[in-house]
């Protein structure tokens, strides 16, 4: 053991000075392996980037809330099936907050309604086109977290009496009022005046999937007061763009499936369905949206390692090539070595520990650059989502040793396998 | 320094013995053979011998008669084709490549023509790497390699590379490494073969001085003086010894009349 921990040392000592005195095929050599590293660590943060990106934009379904909709949160086959399924109706919020107020032990909490349509807000000469408008009540913070940089979301009096009241989104704030404070200010959406009482917190966009950035929230009564698609005009438009939603928290999302149960029993009992009917509505969390999401996720994920990691690979045959010269050029001196009682493996060792040394400082090289190109990046565009982690570190590190030891592995074989006798001729 | 002041000991007339002790090397009828495509080399075509504790035994004989490969055989490097060889009592053919690297490393000091030290290495290190080799530890490796150093005279140039050393130095730091983990035997291939004679000398003495304080000495060499110093000769001729001899320096080793059997050797 300790003589293993003597030739341990020795064999960095060689590798060194091996490096020291070659430094500009050393350099080349790890050259290869810096562009692979490089390469390979940016891959690594952008997918867990896009990874945390998704878990962000997921976190605003919650994972406590079960949503009933028309369609399902995952592709179908039969859509024709779902097309003529009734709508989902503002009023069943009410309707199932009364059956579960009269459940003992129900699973679930309170149900919020939602409508959403795209439209444009405006603020004095500032314009933004196509913001998601939110109407909803004020359960709907039982259900979201909504992070109020400024003021807050609107009350239940607010709420009941439909006041012409609005939380906007930080981008939206930010594109109305650029200098100011939005708070107190009045926008107008659809020609309606509504008082900003309050602005969320900036949360990050992602790949265009939703956030709360980019949105705004009114009362429901107010929205169905003032544009609802079921007025006159938008419905000759066919803008049946309206969606309403139905979002219920539950008590404990270990039972979720439960609280599905519950939920859908409920939803029957409205919709009167029955007993030999189908459902006529979907009920959805977030698990399920993740669950389609996922393998698309992890396709890009693999891809992506795929098409660096060949990088890295062409780097590996270069330390490799450069460890069969280097046992080449030392053949004599692996004779010297065995005449003076180096055993196989310590020569295996230190042909190994040179292959290692020399990925590993191309590793160190390409991840300080990883580093501060991810640091530019994300000075450059900060809503690239590129997430530079110690795991990271450690799992490029750990990939550069292993591309050491692999790559070193047969020209190390081979030394070690020399005979003495034709290693000390060797000329 | 002290090889200046045993140069006197190349005096052909000077020339003390000591007692040989146990046998060491033994081997009988070895052979050795290289394929070369159709061809068989012979270098070595049946090599009976046996070798004791303290003694100074040179190989002589012509370009190509198989003195090297006779060399690398005892040494542990190669392995006969055919024939036994028991090195301390231990059948070489036995061990397996772990055995025949301690072996090396613990019972063998070799001397090459060509130094052989590590070119990036400097003296103290290439010393210290048979006890590297050994598993001994850093504090008592270093003290070990710098007395070897001193011993051989080159107490100050101990962190020289073996690019700023003279032949005559590094051939001395090649000894100090070759002795250094207290081996049994010294084999040294014509160990002054890349120096010119007065250097040569130089090394002869410090072989001589070895062989007095107890080692047992292998020599290789062509040049009558330098197989002068040793205090028995062999000669291989086409992969046989041709002779085998009490030689002490001055003796005429061409004369086959005093050629001796290896027994009557050792009762010298
Ligand atoms: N690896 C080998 N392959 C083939 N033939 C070899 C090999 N090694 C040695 N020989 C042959 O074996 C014979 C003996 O070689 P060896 O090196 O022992 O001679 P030597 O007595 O040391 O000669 P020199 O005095 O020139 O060093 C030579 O004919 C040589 O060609
Ligand atoms: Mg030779």
């Amino acid at each position: 053991m300790k003589r293993f921990l003597y030739e341990l040392e020795e064999s960095w000592k060689i590798a060194a000075a091996q490096m020291r005195s070659n430094m500009t095929r050393s350099t080349l050599t790890a050259l290869g392996v810096i562009i692979g590293i490089v390469a390979v660590t940016l891959m690594g943060t952008a997918i867990s980037g896009i990874s945390i990106g998704f878990d962000n934009s997921m976190s605003v379904l919650g994972d406590d809330v079960l949503y009933v909709t028309q369609w399902p949160w995952k592709p179908v086959d039969d859509w024709w099936n779902y097309r003529d399924r009734k709508k989902i109706e503002t009023d069943y919020a009410e309707k199932i907050n009364r059956i579960i107020a009269s459940t003992p032990n129900s699973n679930l909490i309170v149900a919020v309604p939602t409508s959403s349509l795209m439209r444009s807000v405006k603020s004095g000469g500032n314009e933004v086109d196509g913001v998601f408008t939110l109407g909803t009540t004020s359960d709907f913070t039982v259900t979201s977290t909504i992070d109020c940089k400024e003021g807050r979301f609107f009350n239940e009096i607010e709420s009941r009496e439909g006041a012409q009241v609005v939380v906007v989104g930080y981008d939206v704030a930010d594109a109305l009022f650029p200098s100011a404070s939005a708070i107190d200010k009045t926008v107008l959406i659809n020609g309606q005046n509504f008082k900003v009482i309050g602005v969320n917190a900036r949360q990050g966009t992602f790949l265009g999937l939703f956030s709360w950035d980019s949105m705004v929230a009114i009362p429901l009564t107010a929205f169905n007061k003032y544009f609802s698609s079921k007025s006159a005009s938008d419905a000759r438009l066919g803008a049946a763009s309206t969606e309403s939603d139905v979002r219920v928290k539950v008590k404990d999302k270990k039972k979720l499936a439960e609280a599905k149960d519950e939920l859908t029993g409920i939803m029957r009992r409205v919709r009167g369905l029955s007993p030999e009917k189908k459902d006529d509505f979907s009920i959805n969390e977030q698990q399920a949206f993740k669950s389609t999401l996922d393998p698309v996720k992890n396709t890009i994920a693999i891809a992506g390692l795929f098409i660096t990691g060949l990088s890295l690979f062409v780097g590996a045959i270069g330390i490799m090539n450069i460890t069969f010269v280097s046992v080449k050029e030392r053949t004599k001196e692996i004779g010297t070595r065995k005449a003076l009682g180096a055993r196989r493996r310590t020569i295996l060792l230190q042909f190994l520990i040179e292959s290692t040394a020399l990925c590993l400082l191309g590793g160190f090289i390409g991840l300080a650059f990883a580093y501060l190109l991810c640091f530019g990046i994300g000075k450059a565009f900060p809503s690239f989502p590129i997430q530079f982690s110690f795991g990271l570190v450690i799992a490029s590190m750990f990939v550069s040793v292993l591309t050491g030891l692999v790559s070193g592995f047969a020209p190390a074989w081979t030394a070690s396998r020399l005979d003495p006798v034709t290693a000390l001729r060797y000329e | 320094m002290f090889c200046d002041a045993n140069l006197s000991l190349v005096d052909n007339s000077s020339l003390t013995t000591r007692p040989p002790g146990a046998v060491v090397i033994d081997i009988e009828n070895i052979t050795k053979e290289y394929v070369m495509g159709e061809e068989v080399v012979r270098a070595l075509r049946g090599v009976t011998l046996q070798i004791r504790r303290n003694e100074y035994l040179a190989v002589m004989g012509p370009s190509g008669s198989g003195k090297s490969t006779l060399m690398n055989m005892l040494g542990c490097l190669d392995t006969p084709s055919s024939g036994r060889y028991e090195f301390n009592g231990r059948n070489v053919k036995e061990m397996d490549d772990d055995e025949l690297a301690a072996i090396r490393n613990r019972e063998i000091g070799f001397v090459f023509q060509t130094f052989n030290l590590l070119p990036r290495a400097n003296a103290l290190r290439n010393v210290e790497l048979p006890l590297i080799y050994a598993g001994m530890d850093p504090d008592t490796r270093g003290q070990r390699a710098e007395q070897a150093l001193i011993d051989v005279g080159l107490g100050d140039r101990i962190h020289h590379k073996p690019n700023e050393l003279s032949g005559g130095q590094r051939q001395r730091v090649a000894i100090a490494r070759a002795l250094v983990n207290n081996p049994s035997i010294i084999l040294a291939d014509e160990p002054t073969g890349n120096l010119d004679s007065k250097t040569g000398d130089e090394i002869m003495a410090l072989l001589e001085d070895l062989y007095l304080r107890g080692n047992t000495i292998i020599l290789v060499t062509h040049e009558r003086d330098i197989a002068a110093h040793a205090r028995r000769t062999i000669h291989l001729r086409d992969g046989v010894i041709e002779a085998d001899q009490v030689g002490f320096g001055g003796t005429d080793i061409s004369s086959m009349d005093h050629r001796l059997e290896p027994d009557a050797t050792m009762t010298t």
